[in-house]
């Protein structure tokens, strides 16, 4: 008996199918804590290594965290993970909305998937009743579509997670969504989901969860609510959402444009927190136990048709208002709903489809490619590439195998220009004269991703300032100096650490990142939910842990895996910035080593990035380090 | 007293049901709370706060007479109870509950800790 958790994980061979129920283990809870942890442990165990993303051994895996479910602060948040179809390494995504609590009180504490269906399947999970069910009816459909189909069918108490035909067709960047808006985007989790023929796992849970001391976890819940009612961004972050950064990342010059041409969007107005609120905005829309719901759901009308969506989030309007140049946030809620319905995650989709644009623009791709002219700023140009990729017809057969391996086969100097890392597409943060956020993106272990660390304030403040301060203090807008690339590696370090430990406590961290709530809620709140102790700092070794294990993984996957991994593409160290506060800086090659000298040392990893045996043995790996011998 | 609904306030978050549920059954069991949160999507994209307004059809509906009015609050008495569910058929809100692990309907007792923990004064306790 855990307490805090549902005590139980469930595990399912699609291809019985079978069903079984397995109890936790004390090591892994007392090692990986849940969520991420539970994920990347059982990931690096039980998928045999070599194996292709698309075999029958890949798997998925679905974690909760003990704080899931429970009465604190923002406590909705689930994560998903597989060996992922854009990168071959470790990959993950991180959902909120309702799925994870549903799954914790059904008995649940997570899923493990392995083995494919025969035919189009979903999974249904209503307490003890597992069944794989015929998905027929709903194969093909998109996934807001195929959510509320089967909200009527099964009832509107299911909480259910869906892929779209970008799943389907195996693109390699299709999401998983779930409460009309929420979105494991990264790592092509609904590909594989694709790939093992489920088209969506629904779950009703009616059980309840156990907690260590139940009232003192009421009493230190509102204490945490209180302390978050008083902070500055609850009423001044809150409003906007992630959209209200918008202005800020232009300001200073980190804003993706044109495919990462420019980082600065002289509309940037146009497409910002402020115009969601006063053109688009419906209702605020939170994950479970959210005081500070940053989701905003929108209604949008625009010369294509006028749609109900959840967003536009930072993230997208970042990719497809910066990168493929939307002029209106209309547009960009557009596009955004084209993606939520296809299955396509926006961050990935922005990028690929930026990359297509700017070969189509220097002559690398024609109109026979696409069927049709497209154009930077143009939403008809953007939705059919979008829909190309979704159903592989066309270049989008090309296209939806992410920018690096499209790249490959288009050749003619486009690598210059595919924003990735390891395969996964660059998001919303345009780094060139912002070293510390460049290595963050380098180094994040499933691909340039922002959420693996952010460290752009302390780029350009020098602080750890809270993002509603950051927002407060706005930026200048003028012309900023070159930025120094040493000593970049600590605080890099540091934020690799800090966000997984709200990944395996299962909360979400914008309640920290963005208001300043204080981490040490989480020690109370922890112990009394598990009747566990464990300190802030014992909860970031944790996070250390589970970073040299995705490390680990990556090397035991990808042949010669290496510094070379960590590169950038050349746009970053190469092509200069065209406009904006950053226009015409650009690192060198030799600062990009210098950023990875630094921070490999700081890791404890070898001068190729290979985490050291010392090193693992130091964070309770040694198993992982004898198999790397 | 009674509990009002300002549902353009309401994100859906459900934290509500969480202080319900701990507060009423020493649990944490949001299938066990006595109010809903509807969400209306796709479209129109908006919630609905079901709660009772003790408005006592409930109590005209049990053909018993197991649910009665105290100090403005209508109550399920357990021992009078004969299951028959009339009472959940007829709630006007849909919030006489019920529960897989419960033989006796059950009921909002205005103790007003679901206003307390909103969020967003999405529910409100009032005069």
């Amino acid at each position: 008996m855990f307490d805090g958790y549902a005590g139980h994980m469930l595990w399912v061979d699609l291809e019985g199918p079978t069903v079984e129920k397995r109890p936790l283990q004390e090591e892994l809870v007392d090692k990986y804590i849940g969520g991420r942890g539970f994920v990347a442990r059982l990931l690096f165990d039980h998928i045999p290594p070599g194996t292709d993303p698309y075999s029958r051994d890949n798997l998925v895996v679905v974690a909760t965290g003990p704080l899931s479910g429970h009465y604190l602060p923002g406590s909705g948040k689930t994560h998903f993970g597989t060996k992922s179809p854009a990168t071959g390494m470790y990959g993950d995504g991180n959902l909120g909305g309702h799925f994870g609590p549903a799954l914790k009180y059904a008995g649940y504490d997570g899923l493990v998937l392995k083995g494919k269906a025969s035919k189009p399947s979903y999974l249904l999970i209503e307490d003890q009743r597992v069944e794989l069910c015929d998905a027929s009816a709903y194969w093909g459909q998109g996934s807001i579509t195929v959510e509320k189909a089967m909200k009527q069918d099964l009832g509107e108490d299911y909480e259910i997670c869906t892929i779209g035909p970008a799943g389907e067709n195996l693109s390699r960047f299709a999401c998983i969504s779930h409460d009309f808006g929420r979105q494991s985007g990264r790592t092509g989790i609904g590909t594989i989901l694709g790939d093992k023929n489920i088209k969506a796992i629904a779950v009703k849970g009616t059980g309840s969860l156990s907690a260590y001391d139940l009232q003192g976890l009421y009493e230190a819940g509102k204490r945490a609510y209180q302390d978050i009612y008083a902070k500055p961004g609850f009423t001044g972050w809150q409003p906007e959402g992630t959209a209200g950064i918008t202005n800020f990342i232009n300001q200073v010059g980190a804003f993706p444009t044109r495919n990462f041409q420019s980082s600065f969007a002289e509309h940037y107005e146009q497409i910002n927190g402020r115009q969601i609120l006063e053109k688009i905005h419906v209702t605020d829309k939170g994950c479970f136990s959210c005081p500070i719901p940053c989701g905003k759901y929108s209604r949008a009308e625009t010369k294509l048709g006028t749609v109900h969506v959840e967003g536009p989030e930072f993230e997208t309007i970042s990719l497809f208002g910066g990168n493929c140049v939307l002029k209106t946030i209309e547009e960009v809620a557009y596009a955004n709903w084209v993606c939520d319905e296809l299955g396509l995650d926006t961050i990935s989709a922005g990028a690929v489809a930026g990359f297509a644009l700017e070969c189509f623009e220097k002559g690398l791709l024609g109109e026979a490619d696409f069927g049709r002219k497209v154009a930077f700023g143009d939403l008809e140009s953007l939705v059919h590439i979008l829909e190309l990729m979704a159903k592989r017809d066309k270049i989008g057969d090309v296209l939806a195998d992410g920018v690096k391996l499209a790249a490959r086969k288009i050749g003619q100097g486009s690598e210059r220009f595919a924003m990735q890392v390891k395969g996964l597409e660059w998001t919303g943060y345009e780094c060139r004269n912002a070293p510390g956020m460049m290595l963050a993106y380098m180094t994040a272990d499933i691909g340039a991703h922002h959420n693996r660390a952010w460290v752009l304030g302390q780029d350009v403040t020098g602080t750890d300032a809270d993002v509603h301060s950051l927002i407060q203090a706005g930026g200048s807008g003028e012309k900023l100096p070159k930025a120094d690339c040493h000593g970049k590696a600590g605080a890099v370090i540091d934020s690799q650490h800090l966000r997984p430990a709200f990944d395996v406590l299962g909360t979400c961290r914008l309640q920290m990142m963005e208001l300043g709530f204080e981490v040490e809620h989480y020690e109370e709140l922890y112990a009394l939910v598990t009747g566990r102790k464990k300190t802030w700092p014992e909860i970031l070794e944790v996070s250390e842990r589970i970073w040299n294990l995705t490390r680990a993984f990556s090397v035991r996957e990808i042949k010669g895996f290496g510094r070379h991994m960590d590169y950038p593409p050349p746009r970053m160290y190469q092509d200069p910035i065209q406009s904006g506060p950053n226009q015409g800086h650009c690192m060198s090659e030799e600062e990009v080593n210098i950023l990875l000298d630094e921070y490999y040392q700081a890791r404890g990893w070898d001068e190729n990035g290979i985490p050291t045996k010392e090193t693992l043995e130091r964070l309770g790996l040694a198993d992982v380090a004898a198999g790397m011998d | 007293m009674h509990l009002t609904a300002i549902h353009e306030n309401c994100s859906g978050c459900r934290t509500c049901l969480l202080a319900c549920s701990i507060v009423n059954f020493q649990e944490t069991c949001p299938a066990k709370s006595v109010l809903r949160i509807q969400g209306l999507f796709p479209e129109p994209g908006v919630y609905r706060i079901q709660l009772c307004d003790q408005c006592g059809v409930c109590a005209e509906a049990c053909p018993v007479e197991a649910i009665s009015e105290v100090d403005g609050v209508y109550q399920v008495d357990q021992d009078l109870c004969i299951q028959c569910l009339e009472c959940v058929e007829a709630c006007p809100h849909g919030v006489m509950c019920t529960h897989p692990s419960l033989e006796i309907p059950f009921k909002c007792t205005q103790c007003g800790e679901c206003a307390e923990a909103c969020p967003r004064g999405a529910i409100l306790l009032e005069n």
